[in-house]
C-alpha cells in the first residue's frame, strides 16, 4: 500500500491490522515516534493525520488511506529548521529523559493550530493525554505559551 | 574544602565465573571532594579516555554515566569546560563504552545510580579538563618558544602576548605532550560555568526525534523479539507448541530461553501476533500462591515484634510504658513499578569471539559480566553501546541484568542479532518493584512535648539480598531498608529508641526505585512528626526546628521553604510541610492541598534544596520538579498488587500516573 509520510509517498508492505506506529518505526525507520503503552493511554506515539493529532499505536495502517501522516521528523516544514514548538522546547529547557517529548511536541503543535493563544486550561485539556514520568509538565506549559508567542511574532508554524 | 580521604575504594573481584562486582557503601554525610587533584590521593585520570579535541575545534566529552533525564549529558561537560576554557558551543557529547577506566569513582563499577553522578565526578571531569588545558598550553608554548606561564586558555584558544592559536590547531601537538603529573583546579570563587543555570545539550536531538533510545536501535539483519514469560514469578516452561506462532507472517523462529519462549520476527507487530498464537504450558510453582493482601497481613503481624536491631539507645520499652502521651501508627506501602516511559528493551548480537549489546542501561559493568558469563566470553569481549534511557529510576540498574541477560540468551539461541522489546504489560508485570513495606511506630512524648521514646519496626524485602550487593548487608541490616529511619535525626536525638527490621523473603523480585528506602521512610517520619506535633499542641514547623537543632542543613532547607511559601494558603486549602535528608541532599517542601469528596488535589509545592555545591541550577530545579511528580504519582496512585501470583496491573489505565491537569505549581529554591 501507499502512505504519504512527511510529504513523501512511501510504498509499504504491511498487514492491514498493523498499527501505523509500527509501520513508521519498524518498516520506515522513523523511530522518533515512540511506543509507550499500545492502547492510546500515554500519547508517546502521537503523530498528525492531515494536521490532527492521533494515536498511531491504535490506528491500523489500512485506515490511513490517502491522509497525510506527519511525524516528529517531518514537523518542521522546511526540513532543516525547527518548528516554533521545537524551538520553544529548547528555549524552555523542557526535556529530561526525552522519550515522551516527540509525542508532547506533536500534541502541542496540533493544539496551536486550533488555538493559537491557548490558556493553561486549554493546554491541560490537550496535553493531559500525554504522559511524562520525568514530570516536565510545568515546563511544557511554559513552552507552549512561548511557542504561541513565537508564532504570533512571525515564526513559521 | 575537604578531601576524599577515608572512604573505602570498591574493587572488582575476579573469579573464574567471570566478573563479580564488589561494593562497599560510601560513609554517610560524605561531602564533595573539592581539593586539587595533587592532594586527593587518587591517580589522575587518563584524559584521552574522557576527552577528544578535534582539529575542527570540537571538544568531545565521553560520559562515564548514562543520561536518563537527570541531565548528566550537560553537567559533566560543564565540569570539563570550566577547567579547559573551551568554547561551550563546540562541546559534543558521547556515552563511553563499557571499560574499567569508566568505573564510578566511588563505586568501582561502571554504573549510574545512588544520585551520585554529579558529586562523584566533580574531581575527575574537572581534572580531565585541566590536564587537557595544560597539554594545549604546553604545545603552544613549545611552538611559540615562550614560557608556558605566559600562556592562557580562553574561549577555545591559547593566547600569549600577540600569539593566538585555536585548540583545534594545537590538538595534534597537544596529544604528543606528556599528561601533567598534577593539576591545580580553579577555586570555586573563580568558576564561570559551574553554578550557572545551563541549558541541556541533548535538547536538539530530543525535540527532533533523532535521539536514539534502546528501543530505536536497528542493526543489519536484526530481528525483533517478544518473549512469553511465566504469568507468575518463578514459573518455568513445561512445554510449548510453536506451530501456530511460526505460521504468522514475519515470524522467523521460536526459541526457548531461561525466562520463557522467544518469538523472533521481522518486526514488533509480527512478534506480537506470533506470541499471541504461541501455546505454552507453564509449571507455575509456588509463585502461583502469591497474594499481596495476605502478604500485607503477614507483614502487619511481623511488625508487632522486635526485628533485627538497626538502631537502639536506652531502654525504649520502659520509657514508652512510662510516657503520659503516646502516639502510635501503622503504615502499609504497596509494591511499585518504575513504569519508565520507554519500556524495557535490549538489542544483542553474539558471535564466536564477541558480543555486542545496545541498550539504555544504568549498570554497564554488571551487564558486561552477566553477558560474559552467558556467552563464555571475557568481559572485555562484550561491547556495550549505551543509548539514551527513556527513564531509569533504578529499573535499568539491575544486579541480575534481567533485560540484558534475556537478550543475550535469545541472540545466542537464535543465531541472529535481536532486539528484545517488552510491551508495557511485560514491563509492568516483570517485577523488580519497589518492595512492599509495613511500619509500626510508637512514640512517647516527654514533659516538653518532644519524643522521649521512639520504637519503630520496619518490614519488607531486602533489595540487596541474593545479589552481589549482599556483601553490604551488615548484622542482618540492609541499609536500603532502614535509611531515613535508623539515621533519622528525630530518632537519634530521642534518648530511648529502637529501630527493628524484618526482612521476609518472597519470589517477587524487588529493586531500587528512585530514592530507594526513602520512598517509604520519609513519608513515615514526616507524617509521624506531624502527629507528634499535634499531640504536643505545637506548631509543626516550630516542632521540627526544635527536633532538628543539631542538623543545620535540615533547618536551612526548612526555613527557606517556609519563608518562600509565604502567607497561609487560599481558603479551602490546607498546608503541609516536610523535610528530609537523602542521598547527600536536604529537601524541605511546603504543599498546599485541598480535598474534594475524598479526592486529594495538590495545588502548589514550594521546595527548598540544599544539595551541597550546585553545579547546574537549571538541572537541579528540573530534578526537584521531577521528584515531586514521581512522588505524587506514588502517593496518589501507585500500587502493584498480586492475586493468585498474577500482577493485577498492566498498563497506564490501571496503573495511573500523574497527568498535566493534576500538576501542581512548583517553585524550587536552592539553598
Amino acid at each position: 500500500m501507499k502512505l504519504n509520510v512527511n510529504g513523501k509517498v512511501r510504498d509499504v508492505e504491511a498487514p492491514p491490522d498493523m498499527p501505523l506506529l509500527w509501520v513508521l518505526r519498524d518498516l520506515l525507520a522513523l523511530t522518533g515516534t515512540k511506543y509507550g503503552c499500545g492502547m492510546a493511554q500515554c500519547g508517546a506515539c502521537t503523530v498528525h493525520l492531515n494536521g490532527e493529532a492521533v494515536r498511531s499505536c491504535v490506528l491500523p495502517v489500512s485506515e490511513v488511506g490517502a491522509r497525510k501522516v506527519t511525524t516528529i521528523e517531518g514537523l518542521s516544514a522546511d526540513g532543516g529548521g525547527l518548528h516554533p514548538v521545537q524551538r520553544a522546547w529548547i528555549e524552555a529547557d523542557v526535556v529530561q529523559c526525552g522519550y515522551c517529548q516527540p509525542g508532547q511536541i506533536m500534541a502541542a503543535a496540533a493544539l496551536l493550530k486550533e488555538a493559537p493563544k491557548p490558556s493553561d486550561a486549554e493546554i491541560d485539556a490537550a496535553l493531559s493525554a500525554s504522559l511524562c514520568r520525568c514530570g516536565t509538565y510545568q515546563r511544557i506549559r511554559e513552552a507552549v505559551h512561548l511557542a504561541a508567542s513565537m508564532t504570533a511574532q512571525g515564526g513559521k508554524a | 574544602m575537604s578531601a576524599h580521604s577515608g572512604h573505602s575504594r570498591r574493587r572488582f573481584l575476579k573469579t573464574s565465573a567471570g566478573l563479580v562486582i564488589g561494593f562497599t557503601l560510601a560513609p554517610k554525610g560524605k561531602i564533595f571532594a573539592l581539593q586539587a587533584a595533587a592532594g586527593a590521593g587518587k591517580p589522575l585520570p587518563p584524559p584521552d579516555a574522557f576527552l577528544r579535541i578535534g582539529e575542527d575545534d570540537t571538544v568531545t566529552v565521553l560520559l562515564a554515566h548514562s543520561e536518563m533525564g537527570q541531565g548528566i549529558w550537560t553537567t559533566l561537560p560543564m565540569m570539563v569546560a570550566e577547567e579547559l576554557g573551551c568554547d561551550w558551543s563546540n562541546i559534543r557529547v558521547e556515552t563511553a563504552p563499557a571499560a574499567p577506566v569508566y568505573a564510578h569513582p566511588d563505586y568501582g563499577a561502571q554504573m549510574t545510580g545512588g544520585s551520585s553522578s554529579t558529586y562523584s565526578e566533580l574531581d575527575r571531569y574537572r581534572q580531565v579538563g585541566a590536564m587537557a588545558r595544560e597539554m594545549l598550553v604546553a604545545a603552544a608554548a613549545a611552538q611559540w618558544k615562550v614560557p608556558a606561564s605566559t600562556c592562557r586558555a580562553e574561549s577555545g584558544f591559547v593566547v600569549s602576548g600577540t600569539h593566538k592559536a585555536s585548540f583545534g590547531s594545537l590538538a595534534k601537538a597537544a596529544q604528543a605532550q606528556k599528561p601533567p603529573a598534577s593539576v591545580k583546579l580553579k577555586d570555586r570563587k573563580d568558576w564561570k560555568i559551574l553554578g550557572k543555570p545551563t541549558k541541556r545539550l541533548d535538547s536538539p536531538q530530543k525535540v527532533t526525534g533523532k535521539a536514539q533510545f534502546g528501543i530505536d536501535v536497528q542493526q543489519p539483519g536484526m530481528k525483533t523479539v517478544l518473549i512469553a514469560r511465566s504469568p507468575v514469578f518463578g514459573g518455568k516452561v513445561k512445554s510449548f507448541h510453536a506451530e501456530k506462532a511460526k505460521a504468522v507472517p514475519g515470524v522467523r523462529a521460536v526459541v526457548q530461553v531461561p525466562s520463557g519462549v522467544a518469538v523472533v520476527a521481522d518486526h514488533f507487530w509480527a512478534a506480537n501476533l506470533g506470541r499471541e498464537a504461541l501455546e505454552v504450558d507453564w509449571d507455575l510453582g509456588a509463585g502461583a500462591d502469591l497474594d499481596s493482601t495476605k502478604m500485607a497481613a503477614h507483614y502487619r503481624t511481623l511488625a508487632e515484634k522486635d526485628g533485627v536491631k538497626a538502631a537502639a539507645a536506652g531502654d525504649v520499652n520502659t520509657s514508652l510504658a512510662a510516657a503520659k502521651t503516646k502516639v502510635e501508627a501503622e503504615y502499609a506501602f504497596p509494591y511499585l513499578a518504575h513504569a519508565t516511559m520507554e519500556p524495557l528493551n535490549c538489542a544483542a548480537s553474539v558471535g564466536a569471539d564477541s558480543c555486542e549489546i545496545w541498550t539504555g542501561t544504568q549498570f554497564q559493568s554488571g551487564d558486561q559480566a552477566v553477558a560474559a558469563k552467558i556467552t563464555g566470553l571475557k568481559p572485555e569481549q562484550v561491547k556495550i553501546h549505551t543509548t539514551f534511557l527513556g527513564g531509569g529510576f533504578g529499573r535499568r540498574a539491575n544486579p541480575a541484568s534481567d533485560f540484558v541477560a534475556e537478550a543475550v540468551h535469545v541472540a545466542k539461541a537464535a543465531g541472529v542479532p535481536v532486539k528484545v522489546v517488552w510491551t508495557r504489560e511485560d514491563d509492568m508485570r516483570g517485577g523488580y518493584y519497589r518492595p512492599m513495606w509495613a511500619h509500626s511506630v510508637s512514640v512517647g512524648l516527654g514533659p516538653d512535648g518532644l519524643p522521649a521514646a521512639w520504637r519503630q519496626q520496619i518490614v519488607g524485602q531486602s533489595i540487596m539480598e541474593g545479589t552481589p550487593f549482599a556483601m553490604l548487608i551488615k548484622d542482618g541490616i540492609d541499609e536500603a531498608s532502614v535509611e531515613g529511619v535508623a539515621d533519622s535525626p528525630y530518632v537519634k536525638r530521642t534518648p530511648h529508641h529502637f529501630v527493628g527490621l524484618h526482612s521476609p523473603k518472597s519470589a517477587v523480585p524487588v529493586l531500587w526505585w528512585r530514592s530507594v528506602g526513602h520512598t517509604h521512610t520519609a513519608y513515615v517520619m514526616e507524617t509521624m512528626v506531624d502527629a507528634l506535633a499535634a499531640a504536643a499542641g505545637q506548631d509543626p514547623v516550630a516542632y521540627r526546628r526544635a527536633l532538628l537543632k543539631g542538623s543545620p542543613r535540615h533547618v536551612g532547607a526548612l526555613d527557606l521553604a517556609v519563608a518562600k511559601a509565604g502567607a497561609a494558603p487560599p481558603k479551602g486549602q490546607f498546608r503541609g510541610v516536610a523535610v528530609h535528608h537523602s542521598f547527600e541532599s536536604y529537601v524541605a517542601q511546603v504543599a498546599d492541598v485541598s480535598v474534594d469528596k475524598g479526592r486529594i488535589r495538590v495545588h502548589r509545592v514550594v521546595a527548598a534544596i540544599d544539595c551541597g555545591i550546585c553545579i547546574n541550577p537549571a538541572g537541579v530545579t528540573a530534578q526537584v520538579e521531577s521528584a515531586i511528580v514521581y512522588g505524587l504519582t506514588a502517593a496518589l496512585y501507585g500500587e502493584i498488587t498480586l492475586k493468585n501470583g498474577r500482577v493485577q496491573q498492566g498498563n497506564f489505565d490501571d496503573y495511573p500516573v500523574l497527568r498535566m491537569n493534576e500538576m501542581p505549581k512548583i517553585e524550587v529554591h536552592i539553598v
